[in-house]
C-alpha cells in the first residue's frame, strides 16, 4: 500500500536520509530557534533533538500565546470572572496560568463561571443563551487565531448579541521577531518558522525582518518531514553563508498567506503596543479593537482596578522564551515548578518549553 | 406504577415506601433476575470456594450519561468486572449501587439498567446486591451509579503490578483512546467524520483464557484514567524497571489520531475501558497475543514495548522517526490546543 499525502511527511526512512544529511553538512554550531509553540512540542513528540548532532542547538521561542501573555492580563481575566452575572470563556491552557494571585481554575473551584471553549464561536453561543449574564472572551492568540475571534465580534456585532465581549491580549509574529533580534545578549543563527500563522501571515510578512537582520528563516510545517527539513535549510544557509528567507510548506503557506482572513482581522482590529510575559512592552506587536467596535471591549465594560505586580522571582520564562537560557538552566524548574505546581506560563501551556522538557524531555 | 405515569424518577422511588418497591419489583428485578437477588435479603447469601478471591469497588459518574456506544450503566458493570479481572481473578458477584437524581426520565433509567443486565450476561457475573437512592433536582447529576464485585483467584496464579521483569514483552489488547474520545466529542458536541465509539467491554473472558493456557502472566491492568502511558508509568515505577515502547507499533484507529491531533491530546494518555496491559515473558509473548487476539475484543492486540532495566521507573517511547522521548506520568488533565 503506497503512503498517503500526509504519511509521506512522517515516513521514517525519509526522516533517517535527512538525518544523515544534516549530520553530514552541519560543521559549525549553531543556535536554532523554533518560533511557534507547536514546533516545540512537535519536536519534542517525533524526538527530533536526540536525533540531531550536537552542533545543533534548538531553542524554543516567543511563540506559545499563553506563554507570552503578560501577568497582567492574566490578572484582568481573574478580576473579571470575579464580576458578578458574568461568564468567562477561555481556551483550556490559560486556565491554569497563575496571575499575580490566582488563576482561572482556582476561580472557578471558588465558584466563577469559567467555561473552557474549543472556539471563539462557542463563547458567542454562549452569550446567546444566556442574556441576563456577561460573557466574555479571554482572547489569547497570534495571528491563526485573531481573524476567527474577528469574525466572531462581527458575527455578534450583526446578531446584536451585546452582552458578548473579548479581552483582547492577542499578538503578531514579526514584531516579537524584530524585537528579539534587538535584545541584547540574543544570538541565534536561524529561525524556525511557524507554519499555521504563516498561512495567514504570507511569507512577505517576514521580509522586512529578514532584510534588516539577515538571519537564515525557513518556514516549515509540523511534521518530523518538515521540521527535519527546515533545520537541512539552515543548516545549508549558514555553511554558505547565504542567508535567505525560504518556505519549506508550500502545501499551505503562500508568499501573500491569506488577505481574506486578514481583511476580516484588520476590519475589527488595529495594531497597537501590546505587553509580552517576561519580554516586555513590543511597539506594533498587538491587536486593539477598532473604535467601531469598542463596544465590545470587555475593559472598557468593567471596572478592574488593576494594580501592577512584578513577575515571580526566579521564572526566567522570558529569557526562556528570547532563546537566552533553556528551561533546565532555570533555578526553579523540577523543584518549585512542575506542570502540577507551575510558577510560569511556560510550564502550564502544553506547548511551552518548560512543560515540553518536563513532560518529553 | 405512578413513576410510568410521570415519566420520571421521584424522590419517593427511593423513599423506602410503595413506589420504592414498585420500582425494584416491576423493574430491576426482572432484568437482574437471580436466585441471590430474589431471596429478598438485606444482603446476598453465597458459598465460595477455598482459596484466594479478589474484592473491588468503582463509582461511575460520567457525563454524558450515553454516548456513542455505550451508557453509564454498561460502563459500571465493566468496570468492576475489569478490575476484579486484572486481580487474575474470575469474577463472579457484583453489587449495584444507585443514586439518581429526581427527575431522571423512566425511559433513561429503564436503557441503563438494561445494558447494566445485558452486561453482567455478557460478563458472566450476577448482580447479587444493591441499592438505589432519589436525591433532590441539583444534589446529583441525572445518575451516579457504583459497582463492587468479588471474583475467586485460580491456584497458582500470581498477578501484581510490581511483577515486570527485564525483558518482559507489553502487549496491549487493541487500539487506544476509543472510550476518551468518544467520551469527549460527545460532551463537547463535536462532531467528525467517522464512527468515535467507546471500547467499554468485559475483558474477564480474555483473562481467563491467558490464565487457564498455562502461560506466565506477571503484570494485568487495565489502562483506564490516565491511558496506556500513565498506567505503564505506575508499573515501571511498582516494579522498579524500565520500559521502552514502539510508537510504530502502538494500536490506534485512525479517526480516533485524527481527533487527538487536531485537539492536540496525546493518545497515550487518554482513557480505554475495554483494553489490558499484559507483560509477560519474552518467550510466552507471541502465544499470550494469540489467545488475545482471539477474544471477541483483542482483534487488534500487539505488542507495543519491552521491559528493560535502563533507568527504573521511567518509560521511553521510540518514535516513528527513530527519536527517543520520555512518557510520563499525566499531569492534571489534557488540555486542547490553543493555536
Ligand atoms: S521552569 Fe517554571 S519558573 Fe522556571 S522558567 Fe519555566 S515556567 Fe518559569
Amino acid at each position: 500500500m503506497g503512503l498517503t499525502y500526509l504519511e509521506k511527511f512522517r515516513d521514517p526512512s525519509l526522516a533517517k536520509q535527512l538525518v544523515a544529511t544534516i549530520h553530514k553538512e552541519s560543521r559549525h554550531p549553531l543556535r536554532l530557534m523554533e518560533v511557534c509553540g507547536t514546533h516545540t512540542m512537535a519536536i519534542f513528540r517525533h524526538g527530533i533533538r536526540n536525533l540531531l548532532p550536537e552542533t545543533i542547538t534548538l531553542l524554543s521561542g516567543p511563540g506559545c500565546p499563553v506563554c507570552v501573555t503578560a501577568q497582567k492580563d492574566i490578572d484582568a481575566f481573574v478580576a473579571v470572572s470575579r464580576q458578578p452575572d458574568v461568564i468567562v470563556t477561555t481556551f483550556g491552557d490559560l486556565m491554569r496560568v497563575p496571575g499575580s494571585g490566582t488563576t482561572l481554575a482556582g476561580q472557578k473551584g471558588a465558584g466563577a463561571d469559567v467555561r473552557m471553549v474549543y472556539s471563539v464561536f462557542d463563547a458567542v453561543t454562549i452569550a446567546r443563551q444566556n442574556p441576563d449574564k456577561q460573557v466574555v472572551f479571554c482572547a489569547v492568540g497570534f495571528e491563526t487565531t485573531i481573524p476567527t475571534i474577528a469574525a466572531a465580534v462581527l458575527m455578534a456585532a450583526k446578531e446584536k448579541v451585546t452582552n458578548f465581549s473579548i479581552y483582547g491580549a492577542n499578538k503578531l509574529t514579526p514584531p516579537a521577531l524584530a524585537a528579539l533580534m534587538t535584545t541584547k545578549g540574543v544570538s541565534i543563527d536561524g529561525f524556525i518558522l511557524p507554519g499555521h500563522v504563516s498561512v495567514i501571515t504570507g511569507v512577505d510578512a517576514y521580509r522586512s525582518v529578514f532584510e534588516t537582520h539577515k538571519v537564515p528563516s525557513v518556514i516549515t510545517g509540523f511534521e518530523p518531514i518538515d521540521i527535519l527539513h527546515a533545520v537541512l535549510m539552515l543548516v545549508r544557509q549558514n555553511e554558505s553563508c547565504v542567508p535567505a528567507l525560504e518556505n519549506a510548506y508550500p502545501r499551505a503557506v503562500r508568499d501573500s498567506g491569506n488577505p481574506k482572513a486578514r481583511e476580516v482581522m484588520h476590519q475589527v482590529f488595529t495594531v497597537g503596543d501590546a505587553a509580552w510575559r517576561g519580554i516586555g512592552l513590543i511597539k506594533n506587536s498587538g491587536m486593539e479593537l477598532k473604535p467601531d467596535f469598542k463596544a465590545f471591549d470587555a475593559g472598557d465594560r468593567f471596572e478592574l482596578n488593576l494594580i501592577d505586580v512584578a513577575e515571580p522571582k526566579g521564572c526566567a520564562c522570558g529569557e526562556i522564551l528570547m532563546g537566552l537560557k533553556t528551561p533546565v538552566a532555570c533555578a526553579l524548574y523540577k523543584k518549585v515548578c512542575t506542570p502540577m505546581t507551575p510558577v510560569g506560563p511556560c510550564m502550564v501551556s502544553s506547548e511551552g518549553a518548560c512543560a515540553a522538557y518536563y513532560n518529553y524531555g | 406504577m405512578n413513576a410510568e405515569k410521570n415519566n420520571t424518577i421521584l424522590l419517593d422511588h427511593g423513599a423506602g415506601g410503595k413506589a420504592s418497591h414498585a420500582l425494584f419489583s416491576e423493574m430491576i428485578l426482572p432484568l437482574f433476575s437471580n436466585e441471590y437477588l430474589a431471596m429478598g435479603d438485606d444482603g446476598a447469601v453465597y458459598s465460595v470456594p477455598a482459596g484466594k478471591m479478589a474484592f473491588s469497588t468503582d463509582s461511575y459518574v460520567v457525563d454524558p450519561i450515553f454516548f456513542n456506544g455505550g451508557n453509564i450503566g454498561d460502563l459500571a458493570v465493566n468496570g468492576t468486572v475489569n478490575d476484579i479481572a486484572m486481580c487474575g481473578a474470575i469474577p463472579l458477584y457484583i453489587s449495584v449501587g444507585l443514586i439518581i437524581e429526581e427527575g431522571l426520565p423512566i425511559n433513561d433509567f429503564q436503557e441503563i439498567i438494561t445494558s447494566m443486565a445485558t452486561a453482567a450476561d455478557r460478563a458472566g457475573v450476577k448482580i447479587v446486591t444493591g441499592d438505589t437512592k432519589v436525591v433532590p433536582r441539583g444534589k446529583a447529576d441525572k445518575i451516579f451509579i457504583n459497582t463492587s464485585g468479588v471474583g475467586m483467584i485460580p491456584e497458582g496464579v500470581n498477578v501484581s503490578g510490581s511483577r515486570a521483569l527485564p525483558g518482559d514483552k507489553i502487549i496491549l489488547s487493541g487500539t487506544m483512546a476509543d472510550h476518551g474520545i468518544a467520551i469527549l466529542t460527545a460532551r463537547e458536541g463535536l462532531t467528525f467524520d467517522g464512527d468515535l465509539k467507546t471500547d467499554s467491554a468485559p475483558l474477564n473472558h480474555m483473562v481467563k483464557a491467558m490464565l487457564s493456557s498455562g502461560c506466565e502472566v506477571h503484570v494485568l491492568r487495565d489502562p483506564t484514567r490516565g491511558g496506556v502511558g500513565t498506567t505503564l508509568n505506575e508499573i515501571a515505577s511498582q516494579s522498579g524497571v524500565g520500559m521502552t515502547l514502539f510508537e510504530k507499533d502502538l494500536p490506534i484507529k485512525k479517526q480516533v489520531n485524527g481527533v487527538c491531533e487536531l485537539l492536540g491530546f496525546d493518545p497515550l494518555y487518554i482513557a480505554n475501558e475495554g483494553k489490558l496491559l499484559a507483560i509477560v515473558p519474552e518467550k510466552q509473548a507471541s502465544q499470550v497475543l494469540d489467545l488475545i487476539k482471539a477474544d471477541t475484543f483483542g482483534k487488534n492486540a500487539a505488542i507495543i514495548g519491552e521491559v528493560t532495566d535502563q533507568r527504573p521507573g521511567k518509560v521511553f517511547l521510540e518514535t516513528a522517526i527513530g527519536g527517543q522521548r520520555l512518557v510520563d506520568m499525566l499531569t492534571g488533565e489534557q488540555l486542547p490546543r490553543i493555536c
